[in-house]
């Protein structure tokens, strides 16, 4: 016999055919590689920075700007800083998404739930919505609003009239605004008292329904409470609210609130095509839960309308959760097209202008992809915590 | 039994049953079915006329648009530069050339009994890219070069959605391997890549890609405007392209790793030959899905100043010689994306019902 034993040294596994060496190099190989791109990149961004004459830093942010924005939600001139032109930008980029996302989710439930209609005719025009909206690029939406809508609206002297209150003309869309007077403190501290009121009903009729069992209707009370109150301070301090309505003077309106036509474009756009995603991620929600589901609770005698709030909703919510935050981000990110039909949003003002007058990319860009960073990591941040809370608990 | 079946009571069937079975079978169906059918019939008809009956069709100026219709004619005069953007007209025999073999790849993708569908599939995938670069871009063979910025029109928007998903693939396949990996730092890399990817805009990639591409390469190496384009989209898209693979990953089942591993496969092989199959073919649809998002998103090159199919429209439509079309050229583009994005999406359909092998449970 021989002194080594074959098969003990096939065990004896050379180094590079081990999995854990291995393993290392190639980290080691990847952290290198990682690494030697930065550096390149760096040095490459620095000599060519230098070469063109182009200072680094953030010092260009107290510079004055210089240009004006058609639309600001804070107080802006074209003495201000870049810095506020950057906040003006992420401001406007924050309204128009907010915007979007409640009208888009209002509307997407609406189609989504239509989709499943028992009427033919209903189903069938929610079927063609989705399918127009969905294969329709957002850019030539937004363009369609803004170029061939919008634009060829009356000029504000013959501006579509709706009751003397909303005004809509190529210059946008005038609505009226309303302007708090001196008691309108009570109304806000009734509002504040109601919320508060309803959140103590809520634990007291959940508390009393698991000692009892007696049903209290919560829903009801909370809603006349919400709305009585503040209604009644409100006629108590004697209608402490003036609305303020759009005038007609000179050439263009006075006083009330505008939606400029840029906003409204990308408003409607952005809604219009995520609802186009949200009505089928709603539908396969509902879909999804099974129909033994609604046959047990009718089988325990709940009502539908309890059926549906207790047993329906719920379960599906949990499939629609974690689509619709994607659905979200992207209308975030979406709205970034502003820039195309020169919403001022923080792309458009800041990697727009600010850019172009300072030259300086790498930090515009960078601050411009950290905003979209911070904000996307907050929505889903703030979607899951919610998504845990509805998620099936299996004990 | 020799006496034959009876047919159902008259009024069990027919069009009266179904209307009443689906219109107006309940008392608020029976508003909405009159208020929405209103409405569509009060839409459809001014539509209709719009489109057709009052469009006018022939012409080859402005001046052969009257009434009240679409003006179609708009669309007939400016077709070429809509499909080919700047390029040469004596040259474009070589993109119908290209045409004519995407459509010879992709039609039979849709018909089952077609022979060689799957040789005409991998020859989309591999050596069709390489063709039309030749084809397209010319300089071999004695054919004419055409420099990228007078490429444009349907032609880009199919280059650039179709450049983007090829090269996403592979490096897509790589990232969600890398995501799924056992090394800590690999594994991190990949995620801090996907991330980073998916959280910002195109526009911004788009943005970076046109304005500081060009800070970040050595001295003397630069890139065309449209090859700038194409790197940007595609990194942007791989990351999208590894969550969905990374989704079939997902859902093989670990049985399926033992069982590779207890056969003595490495990792390549063990994810080349039993993983990787499995887990594509799950997600065919999803990728089909990536693949309409980036045909859609192709539009925003316009933002930086390449004109695809919309960029041209959007050119031409203020052109002072033609008044008020706007409309009949967004119609146009509309129906241009949305013929293929809905084929896409009845394909992808098609192929989730053909694979569904009854995995799931």
């Amino acid at each position: 016999m021989n002194d080594t034993n074959p098969q003990f040294e096939q065990t004896r596994r050379k180094p590079w055919n081990d999995p854990r060496v291995r393993a290392l190099v190639f980290q080691a190989i990847a952290i290198a590689g990682v690494f030697w791109a930065g550096w390149a990149l760096i040095d490459n961004t620095l000599a060519n920075m230098e070469s063109r004459g182009i200072s680094t830093g953030f010092g260009f942010l107290d510079q004055s700007a210089g240009f004006g924005i058609i639309m600001s939600l804070i107080p802006y001139d074209a003495t201000m800083s870049y810095g506020r032109t950057f906040w003006v930008g992420l401001l406007n980029t924050l309204l128009v998404s907010v915007m979007g996302i409640v009208a888009a989710t209002i509307l997407g439930f609406i189609i989504g739930v239509a989709r499943l209609s028992s009427n033919w005719l209903v189903a069938k025009l929610a079927l063609v919505y989705v399918e127009i909206f969905r294969n329709i690029p957002l850019l030539l939406q937004i363009f369609f609003w803004y170029f061939a809508v919008l634009r060829n609206l009356p000029s504000p002297r013959q501006s579509v009239d709706v009751g003397g209150l909303l005004f809509l003309n190529n210059r946008g869309l005038y609505l009226p605004e309303p302007v708090a007077q001196p008691g309108f403190a009570w109304v806000t501290a009734a509002i504040v008292i109601a919320i508060a009121a309803v959140v103590g009903i809520r634990v007291m009729a959940k508390r009393r329904q698991m000692a009892t069992g007696k049903i209290f209707p919560t829903v009801k009370v909370s809603a006349a409470v919400l709305i009585g109150l503040p209604l009644v301070t409100y006629l108590l301090a004697g209608g402490p609210i003036v609305w303020e309505i759009p005038e007609l003077k000179g050439f263009n309106f006075g006083g009330g609130m505008t939606l400029i036509p840029e906003l409204a474009a990308l408003w409607f756009a952005l809604s219009i095509y995520t609802a186009s995603f949200i009505a089928e991620i709603v539908r396969s929600g509902i879909l999804a839960v099974s129909k033994g589901q609604t046959e047990a609770a009718q089988a325990l005698g709940l009502r539908s309308g309890m059926t549906l709030r207790l047993v329906v909703i719920p379960q599906a919510m949990r499939v629609i959760i974690p689509p619709l935050t994607s659905q979200y981000l992207n209308l975030m990110k979406n709205s970034s097209l502003a820039t195309a039909i020169g919403y001022p949003d923080l792309v458009s003002v800041f990697m727009g202008t600010t850019l172009n007058q300072t030259g300086q990319a790498v930090e515009v860009v960078a601050m411009t992809m950290g905003v979209y960073l911070t904000l996307s990591l907050l929505i889903s941040l703030l979607m899951n915590i919610y998504n845990r809370a509805v998620a099936l608990k299996e004990r | 039994m020799s006496e034959s079946v009876m047919s159902p009571p008259k009024r069990n069937i027919g069009p009266v049953r179904w209307a009443r079975d689906n219109l107006f079978n309940t008392w608020y169906n029976t508003v909405l079915t009159l208020v929405v059918g209103y409405l569509v019939v009060t839409s459809v008809g001014p539509l209709l006329s719009w489109v057709l009956l009052d469009a006018n069709f022939v012409g080859d100026s402005p001046e052969a648009c009257v009434g009240e219709g679409a003006c179609w004619v708009f669309i007939n005069q400016r077709l070429n530069f809509f499909i080919y953007g700047f390029y040469p007209g004596d040259e474009q025999w070589r993109v119908n050339i290209m045409f004519a073999l995407l459509a010879l790849c992709v039609i039979p993708q849709f018909i089952e009994s077609f022979p060689a569908r799957r040789w005409l599939g991998i020859f989309a995938l591999t050596g069709l890219p390489v063709v039309g670069y030749f084809l397209i871009s010319g300089g071999w063979f004695g054919l004419e070069t055409v420099p990228t910025s007078r490429w444009g029109g349907l032609m880009l928007t199919l280059i650039l959605a179709y450049v983007g998903i090829l090269a996403s693939l592979p490096i897509g396949i790589v990232l969600a391997l890398g995501r799924r990996s056992d090394m800590p730092i690999i594994r991190g890399i990949c995620v801090v890549f996907i991330e980073v990817w998916r959280a910002v805009p195109l526009i911004t990639v788009l943005f970076m890609a046109s304005v500081m591409l060009p800070l970040f390469l050595p001295e003397g190496m630069n890139f065309e405007k449209l090859m700038r384009a194409l790197i940007g989209i595609t990194l942007w898209q791989s990351a999208y392209m590894a969550e969905v693979i990374r989704g079939g990953l997902q859902a093989i089942p670990r049985g399926q790793y033992e069982a590779a591993s207890a056969l003595g496969l490495g990792y390549w092989r063990k994810m080349g030959l039993i993983i990787l199959p499995q887990a594509l073919k799950l997600v065919i649809p999803g990728i089909v899905n990536t693949f309409i998002s980036l045909f859609k998103d192709t539009t925003l090159v316009l933002i930086i100043g390449l004109f695809d199919v919309l960029g041209t429209v959007q050119s031409t439509i203020t052109d002072p010689a033609w008044q008020n079309v706007a409309i009949e050229g967004y119609v146009f583009v509309a129906f241009c994306f949305w013929v293929f994005c809905f084929g896409m999406s009845r394909y992808s359909q098609n192929l989730e019902r053909k694979l569904d092998t009854g995995h799931r449970t």
